[in-house]
């Protein structure tokens, strides 16, 4: 069985899954207009990170500061607060790191097009390293599917035995390069933004990093609160139908799903956590491969009208927090909806709503094609007082 | 794993499961081997690469077999040259982003082109790593059959620096010994 087994969470709504998810539960979003921000012709709304707090956050708990980016910053502190919390000893040889990126430090091409840390692998060793791990931590690049197909490839390599933990890391820091990008495709709502709605306009990005502890477990007693996030399902498949544009049937995402459901108990589903970028073509893309899969009345919702599109971190921090809202017993609003804009219903609610189901599935689509989801599943487990992970049990 | 095929390019020569198939630029090997595919001169360098690579090894593959296959990439540059290349296009003095470059700016757009064209619809994953690592790419490759089961793998590197260094080092294989007829 593999499960997840910390996490943490820091954006701008907190700084741990606890701060995060409380964040959440009271509609919070930290969502802003943002003028002269790089440098940039055109002013944006997105969710940004203090950068001060970072860096000040950083030097009072940091080992060492080897001039780490602000991208290897966020990592190491959000890895630091889930390693802790598990008592993880992550320089053991049975601790991979797994890393999910869309750009990594790429705001250090604007001064310096040669900066080492641009190749994600440097960069990932570096955060690997400190931890004193030395194994080749693995980067996944897939555009906003990275978090979950993180998620999947260090499932895989848990399962394949050569390793017992996995430390998956996702993370992205916006700048003048992402920002412009996404302007350059007039992708962006220039107010927060309202996902699956008849008035959306467009996506808000934002900055946020998250982390989850995967282990192939074998022991029978577990630490924590009596519960135990086991994975239940994963699935990726591409649209082959165009770069940069949602499939018009949803094909990807509909086989995602299919596959999801054939190995779930459909009647323990308590929501699906969408994609749900509030982009005119995404939020339909997705209303059709629910409809296809024949879920257009299971529970839905989405988190970007919170947190923003957090790229390589989205699929790592909304599975956090679908795990969460699943503990609390409920399945959260979806924050700037308010009606049906989609030709298939999506069953989202402006308001939260309660579940006693255990199941949720995430999915995730993004430019090259790419879908890809996840399920995990709550057990309720029997606790143990003390516990060591890493090494020695 | 089982090797159907397997295909090098570097700036010397074309090699297709070991024999020498083509010398010149990827562009010629386009013109030699493809040709009716138009959005090849839209791609950038990386996507180039990997295209051809994947025309090379699935051109004997039936559709029905083709569609559940699964791409899986690894590389060390990510799509850097890109990253470069649009980073230029947004100096103060100089500004105009542009979506069909921005695209490029993403490793995995290789994976989706590579779909497209041959109708795939499998799995689609990137991988960056530090330098290439033979062992490391197969551990990878091989944990992909663990939680699906594509009719094909497409897997190997795919690293684009510049018009004098890069290699595509690319196979087909499958789980075991399949018939692909």
């Amino acid at each position: 069985m593999i499960a997840c087994i910390a996490d943490n969470i820091i954006s701008p709504m907190g700084l741990t899954t606890e701060e995060n998810f409380s964040s959440v539960s009271n509609g919070m979003s930290m969502l802003r207009i943002h003028e002269d921000t790089f440098g940039l012709p055109e002013a944006f709304c997105a969710s940004m990170l203090d950068r001060k707090l970072i860096s000040d956050l950083f030097a009072d708990h940091a080992l060492s500061d080897n001039g780490y980016s602000l991208f290897e910053k966020l990592c190491i502190l959000s890895a630091t607060d889930a390693i802790s919390s598990c008592a993880l000893q992550a320089e053991s040889e049975d601790v991979i790191f797994v890393i999910s990126t869309t750009k990594g430090n790429v705001d250090m091409l604007g001064t310096d097009a040669d900066y080492p840390g641009c190749r994600l692998a440097v960069s990932a060793e570096k955060i690997a390293g400190y931890f004193g791990n030395t194994n080749t931590p693995v980067v996944t690049s897939n555009a906003c599917v990275s978090g979950v197909c993180a998620q999947i490839a260090a499932i895989r390599l848990l399962l394949g035995g050569k390793y017992r933990y996995a430390v998956v890391i996702g993370c992205d820091v916006l700048s003048r390069f992402i920002i412009s990008g996404f302007q350059s495709f007039k992708a962006l709502s220039p107010e927060p933004c309202r996902p699956f709605d008849i008035d959306r306009t467009g996506l808000n990005l934002g900055e946020a990093a998250g982390t989850m502890i995967l282990e192939n477990i074998g022991r029978t007693e577990f630490p924590g609160n009596g519960c135990l996030w086991e994975f239940a399902a994963c699935s990726n498949h591409n649209d082959a139908n165009h770069i940069s544009g949602p499939s018009r049937t949803g094909e990807g995402a509909f086989r995602v799903l299919k596959d999801i459901l054939g190995k779930t108990d459909r009647d323990d589903i308590a929501f699906v956590n969408l994609h749900g970028t509030a982009t005119p073509y995404n939020d339909e893309m997705e209303s059709i491969a629910l409809h296809r899969a024949g879920l257009e009345d299971l529970p839905a919702n989405g988190f970007k009208g919170y947190y923003g599109h957090t790229l390589g971190a989205a699929g790592i921090i909304e599975t956090i927090l679908s795990m969460k809202a699943i503990e609390a017993g409920i399945i959260p609003a979806t924050k700037g909806y308010g009606a049906k804009g989609t030709s298939y219903s999506i069953s989202a609610s402006a308001s939260s709503r309660v579940t006693d189901k255990n199941t949720f599935i995430k999915i995730l689509s993004g430019f090259g094609g790419s879908n890809a989801g996840i399920a995990y599943r709550r057990r309720d487990v029997p606790l143990c007082a003390t516990f060591r992970k890493g090494g020695e049990a | 794993m089982n090797t159907v095929s397997h295909v090098i390019i570097t700036p010397e020569e074309t090699l297709l499961d070991g024999k020498c198939i083509f010398r010149g630029s990827i562009t010629g090997l386009y013109r030699e081997f493809a040709g009716d595919y138009p959005k090849f001169f839209k791609m950038d360098s990386l996507c180039r690469l990997g295209f051809m690579a994947a025309e090379l090894l699935l051109k004997n593959i039936p559709a029905p077999i083709r569609e559940n296959a699964a791409i899986v990439l690894f590389n060390r540059n990510g799509s850097l040259i890109t990253d470069r290349n649009y980073q230029k296009t947004i100096s103060d003095d100089n500004y105009f982003p542009s979506p069909a470059l921005f695209v490029y700016t993403l490793a995995n757009i290789v994976t989706g082109e590579i779909a497209i064209r041959n109708k795939i619809y499998g799995e689609s994953s990137f991988y960056i790593l530090d330098e290439y690592n033979a062992a490391q790419i197969e551990d990878i490759s091989a944990s992909v059959f663990i939680t699906s089961s594509p009719s094909l793998l497409l897997t190997g590197w795919v690293d684009y620096n510049d018009e004098t260094d890069y290699l595509a080092d690319m196979k087909l294989v499958t789980d075991k010994e399949t018939d692909l007829r």
